[in-house]
């Protein structure tokens, strides 16, 4: 009950949140200079040409009919036309965000996975060698641009090694249609088509790898500098004083009272590994989302660029929703006080 | 009769950004086998260090123990092997924690801590006890420390409880496994005066119930007088003075000591307007 009770304030919360963020990406989108019809159809369109499409596409009303056309849409799930593809934003993004959703869930799990045990060893041997060479992976990670960690592994991997491929989902000719999920993942496992599941986790693996250094040393360094804090605390020396082993005390008392930071990090960097995949998307040939936004903004795309944003955000608020859920489940002290309130 | 405990001569000195403290200079007491003693002194006066040199807890570096012996039982627990010293901990001698707030694991049930210690207790006496065994071992130790509703502070979160409950708990994790030794590190000291002096109350009906030594840490005399047959006083690194409670609160020889006595607040004589 006090659960649902949190839920639902979480969701009224999200909501406002997307309701925020459709008046910023819409005032943003108007105010940046360039004319979308004018962009669209090239410099040697006529002027009476450029003023039929702003009439079609509503340009010529007032801003806040234009907002309220949009809102309207967006409650009939109605994104509009992309200019650029001229197809409806709905369908470039039901056929984008999955590979997106693919490798942005596949990096943050690779991220995760090797991010916090690093970050425990780290803060378990801390000033030792384990704990150098973490921090100094976890400095070189963030400084290194993604593309570069990107071409590296494209031209070590792909080229020399030629054990991965570098482009694409899925080898070019694979018959395989994702029309349940849209991860490649899931829908092969779910139709039984292992070889699809194995081909698309090898074409996953470089560009998650790479997108997900810098986050991986992020992790680690939240995981180490959370566990050495916890280690300062007094029942950890009172679980030494009772005799709890050394493993136990690591894992069941130190990491998870620990793991709230990094959990709460993660949830936020989803958004920058949303935005940050395009110049992977780029560079492997990825089809996806990230992408697609990117040219949207560059040709002033508005129905692309606002659709792009609001998908995004949701998944934002939702997988924050999530975070937050398992925050109060790693840390009871949370739910509790959540409860009080 | 040979005592339980006996630190004999110990010395310890702190090392950190390379320059060197001597925070012990061959300190010496004795707990006898169901005694109740008590270690007086001001902070950093070095009963910590005695405290977490005996139960092993002293990080080294930056500390260094570069003397004395400390006889439990009549080993050395100083040349001991890690392994047996670590089996020792809560087990023959173990320790009521000093801060209720902060000597609890905030994301474990106490039912969930105290059965983890059990188990890994158990583990290291040989003891069978399965699941069920330890949860009733739990309970049975929180009933013995007068929780009113021992099954539901099993299953409470810390934050759930109050702070004199909390040290309760505190109690019930150095009762678990019958320990022969009870360090207490200035229980209460974090609470209000009455439910100190109950925790206090406690702490000594149940030592006298169960024949269990006790060595009191504190800087407060009015906890030795409640606690205590037999007092040591330390001041910088040394024992200054001791002898039995009664006798040292009647005739303290040492300047020192008699600060500390006058430092203990009064009920009685004059109240301020």
């Amino acid at each position: 009950m006090e659960f649902l009770g949190f839920l639902a304030r979480r969701l009224a919360w999200s909501v406002l949140v997307l309701v925020g963020l459709s008046v910023v990406i819409f005032v943003i989108a108007r105010v940046v200079p360039g004319d979308p019809a004018r962009m669209a159809l090239g410099p040697r369109a006529s002027l009476e040409q450029v003023t039929e499409l702003q009439e079609k596409l509503g340009l010529n009303l007032p801003l806040y009919q234009q907002y309220g056309r949009f809102v309207g849409g967006l409650a009939r799930g109605e994104l509009g036309q992309s200019l650029l593809t001229e197809r409806s934003v709905n369908l470039d993004i039901r056929t984008t965000f999955p590979a997106t959703l693919e490798l942005v869930i596949t990096t943050v799990i690779i991220a995760f996975l090797f991010g916090v045990p690093l970050g425990v060893a780290a803060a378990r041997w801390k000033d030792r060698w384990p704990d150098n060479l973490v921090r100094a992976f976890a400095i070189v990670a963030a400084v290194m641009p993604t593309f570069f960690i990107a071409l590296l592994l494209q031209v070590l991997a792909g080229y020399v090694l030629q054990i991965l491929p570098t482009t694409g989902r899925l080898p070019t000719g694979t018959d395989f249609q994702a029309d349940i999920t849209g991860l490649l993942i899931v829908d092969g496992l779910l139709k039984g088509q292992f070889h699809v599941v194995f081909e698309a986790m090898r074409h996953l693996l470089l560009p998650a790898l790479a997108l997900s250094l810098a986050t991986m040393g992020q992790m680690a360094r939240i995981t180490r500098a959370s566990m050495i804090d916890v280690s300062r605390q007094d029942y950890i020396e009172a679980a030494r004083a009772f005799g709890v082993p050394d493993r136990v005390r690591l894992f069941k008392y130190q990491l998870r009272p620990a793991f709230v930071p990094p959990l709460t990090i993660m949830g936020l960097e989803f958004a920058s590994l949303i935005g940050g995949a395009f110049v992977v998307e780029l560079i492997f040939s990825w089809p996806g989302m990230a992408a697609y936004g990117i040219r949207a903004i560059t040709q002033k795309d508005l129905n692309a660029i606002m659709g792009v944003v609001m998908v995004s955000g949701l998944f934002f608020v939702l997988v924050n929703l999530l975070i937050d859920v398992l925050v109060g489940w790693v840390d009871p002290r949370i739910r509790i006080r959540g409860r009080r309130a | 009769m040979s005592a339980l405990l006996s630190v004999q001569g110990l010395s310890v000195s702190f090392t950190t950004y390379g320059r060197t403290a001597e925070v012990l200079k061959g300190v010496s007491l004795e707990v006898p086998q169901g005694a109740q003693v008590a270690l007086v002194g001001e902070s950093g006066s070095g009963k910590s260090v005695t405290m977490k040199a005996i139960m092993g807890l002293l990080q080294q570096p930056p500390a260094r123990i570069h003397g004395g012996k400390i006889m439990f039982d009549g080993r050395d627990l100083l040349t001991l092997p890690e392994r047996e010293r670590v089996a020792l901990r809560g087990t023959a001698m173990s320790m009521v924690f000093q801060d209720p707030m902060s000597s609890l694991n905030p994301v474990w049930t106490i039912e969930d801590q105290l059965t983890t210690i059990l188990k890994y207790a158990d583990r290291r006496l040989g003891r069978d006890r399965d699941r069920r065994g330890r949860r009733a071992r739990v309970i049975e130790v929180l009933a013995q420390v007068r929780m009113r509703d021992p099954e539901r502070v099993a299953g409470s979160y810390p934050i759930m409880l109050s702070g004199g409950m909390r040290q309760r708990v505190l109690i019930a994790m150095a009762l678990l496994s019958e320990p022969r030794l009870l360090i207490a590190d200035e229980p209460g000291t974090a609470l209000d005066v009455t439910t100190q002096a109950q925790i206090l109350k406690l702490l000594r009906d149940l030592v006298e119930a169960q024949g269990l030594a006790l060595l009191m840490i504190t800087h407060n005399l009015g906890v030795v007088r409640e606690t205590s047959n037999y007092v040591y006083v330390m001041n910088k690194g040394e024992i200054v003075e001791e002898g039995p409670t009664a006798g040292l609160f009647e005739a303290p020889r040492q300047q020192y000591t008699r600060d500390l006595i006058a430092a203990v607040p009064r009920l009685t004589g004059r109240v301020a307007p």
